[in-house]
């Protein structure tokens, strides 16, 4: 039996003094390599390029950022993450921790995460922001490759501004998951299940109202300066097209 | 304690408002997802090992004694669909109503001025509960067995369903729901040591996009 790999990345982005952002930490080892891409006005870009597959059962991956004051972060990925059964033993980690300071900017847009069949992953996100930051975040979760059966994926994002917590949800699904989740209340047989994260402050004096994308998503105010679009598709391709124009509709 | 405080707090005729809310069910059916017995069982399911699940550990440790203020914002975060914020908070001030008449105590009094307009249902149950002199383990038995017998209840009139098929499915469930309050306990008992955040916060993406559009109809049966 092999133990299965860690992996960390790590990224700072501050402001550079002249009017940009200046990266002085962009750190990844094995799977997780950041690389800093053109940057467009004062945004920093950063493209996460996997090395390697991944992850596979028994690793553990780590992804950290941190915004500062003034700095504005632009996260991309080259390629889905495909969460793969391994020749270790148990489940695969992949923890995100992201932090925006008040008067900072994270826009956080990876590809998608594949569960593929056989796979155990559990991902925990958790993003701290400082009162005032401001925040796009995308997570999409594929359950198995094209026509077949997804791995276990359990899933947690924790939100939190300003010391208080603006949205905790956890999806959990896939062979073994608790009872019901491909049922009526849950999945329903979708495929691809994606949430997008706004936060800003001007939503504290002007909540938006909650709307409908269609009958299988929706856009709602949290109780805080925050919407969250939740939505379910057939499949990767449709569903990115529903959040692409959620953001859009949110401006 | 008394195990017949339990007994009035779970019957379904007890004037907490219940009745006047589907779970979720109506628009399950509108949206032709649940048609009958075996699609109602698999709603129920997926109902009580999330929402359920996520009730039944606020309940719990509401009943513990854990800070109702905090237990409230962490239903909040745990309830993205304003339509489900509004109705839990609705729920909850029917709630304390009955239970302050019920079971009067200092605890149910200060929530009630803290949340004029009504603290989210579980928190308030789970007080309510302590109020009566009752347990974590049965605030959770409450708040699951509402979590499953409100949509059962509901079908049988949205579909016309044979409640005798109905109350199958829950007697069907009941291992089940054994199972969630033990996690829905062991999650509050957590949160005694760890805080708010260790509770669980299992989500189900249909009953939070089914609720908004739900909301939007202008003409239902039921609340929510």
């Amino acid at each position: 039996m092999t133990a299965g790999v860690r992996a960390g990345a790590r990224i700072v982005a501050v402001p550079d003094g002249r009017g940009g952002t200046a990266l002085p930490v962009l750190d990844g080892a094995g799977p997780l390599a950041p690389r800093r891409t053109r940057a467009t006005g004062d945004e920093a870009r950063v493209m996460l390029v996997g090395a390697m597959s991944g992850p596979l059962g028994g690793d553990h991956f780590a992804v950290e950022a941190e915004v500062a004051d003034g700095a504005r972060l632009h996260l991309g990925s080259a390629a889905a993450t495909i969460a793969l059964p391994g020749q270790a033993k148990g489940e695969a980690r992949y923890d995100v921790r992201l932090r925006v300071a008040a008067g900072g900017e994270l826009r956080w847009l990876p590809e998608q995460l594949i569960s593929v069949k056989g796979s155990e992953l559990t991902v925990s996100t958790r993003i701290e922001l400082g009162d005032g930051a401001r925040l796009v975040f995308r997570e999409e979760q594929v359950l198995g490759r094209a026509a077949e059966e997804p791995g276990r994926l359990t899933s947690r994002l924790t939100v939190r501004s300003a010391g208080r917590v603006l949205l905790d949800q956890e999806l959990a699904c896939g062979p073994g998951a608790p009872g019901g989740w491909d049922g009526p209340a849950v999945l329903a047989g979708h495929r691809a299940v994606g949430q997008l994260v706004v936060v800003r402050p001007e939503f504290e004096k002007e909540p938006m109202a909650p709307r409908l994308l269609g009958d299988r998503a929706s856009l709602v105010p949290l109780s805080g300066p925050a919407v969250l679009v939740t939505a379910l598709a057939a499949d990767a391709l449709l569903l990115r097209r529903v959040l692409d124009e959620a953001l859009l509709t949110i401006g | 304690m008394s195990r017949a405080a339990l007994l009035v707090l779970a019957d379904g005729r007890f004037p907490a408002g219940g009745h006047a809310h589907s779970g979720g069910a109506e628009a399950a059916v509108k949206a032709g997802r649940i048609t009958g017995t075996e699609s109602l069982e698999e709603f129920c399911r997926g109902r009580l090992y999330t929402a359920g699940l996520v009730s039944a550990s606020l309940a719990a440790a509401a009943a513990l004694g854990l800070d109702p203020v905090a237990l409230d914002t962490a239903a909040d975060a745990r309830t993205p669909s304003p339509a489900l914020r509004v109705a839990g908070r609705k729920l909850g001030r029917q709630m304390m109503r009955a239970a302050r008449a019920t079971w009067p105590s200092a605890e149910l009094d200060a929530l009630a001025r803290e949340f004029p307009k009504g603290a989210h249902q579980p928190v308030v149950l789970g007080l309510a509960a302590r109020s009566a002199g009752l347990g974590a383990e049965d605030a959770a038995y409450c708040s699951v067995y509402e979590s499953v017998s409100g949509p059962a209840t509901a079908v049988v009139r949205l579909l016309s369903l044979d409640p005798f098929d109905a109350t199958g499915v829950l007697a069907r469930l009941a291992p089940e729901l054994d199972l969630v309050v033990g996690r829905a306990v062991e999650g509050a008992r957590r949160a005694l040591d760890d805080g708010v955040d260790a509770l669980p916060a299992a989500s189900a993406p249909l009953l939070e996009i089914g609720a908004e559009v739900h909301a939007a109809w202008a003409v239902r049966l039921f609340a929510s």
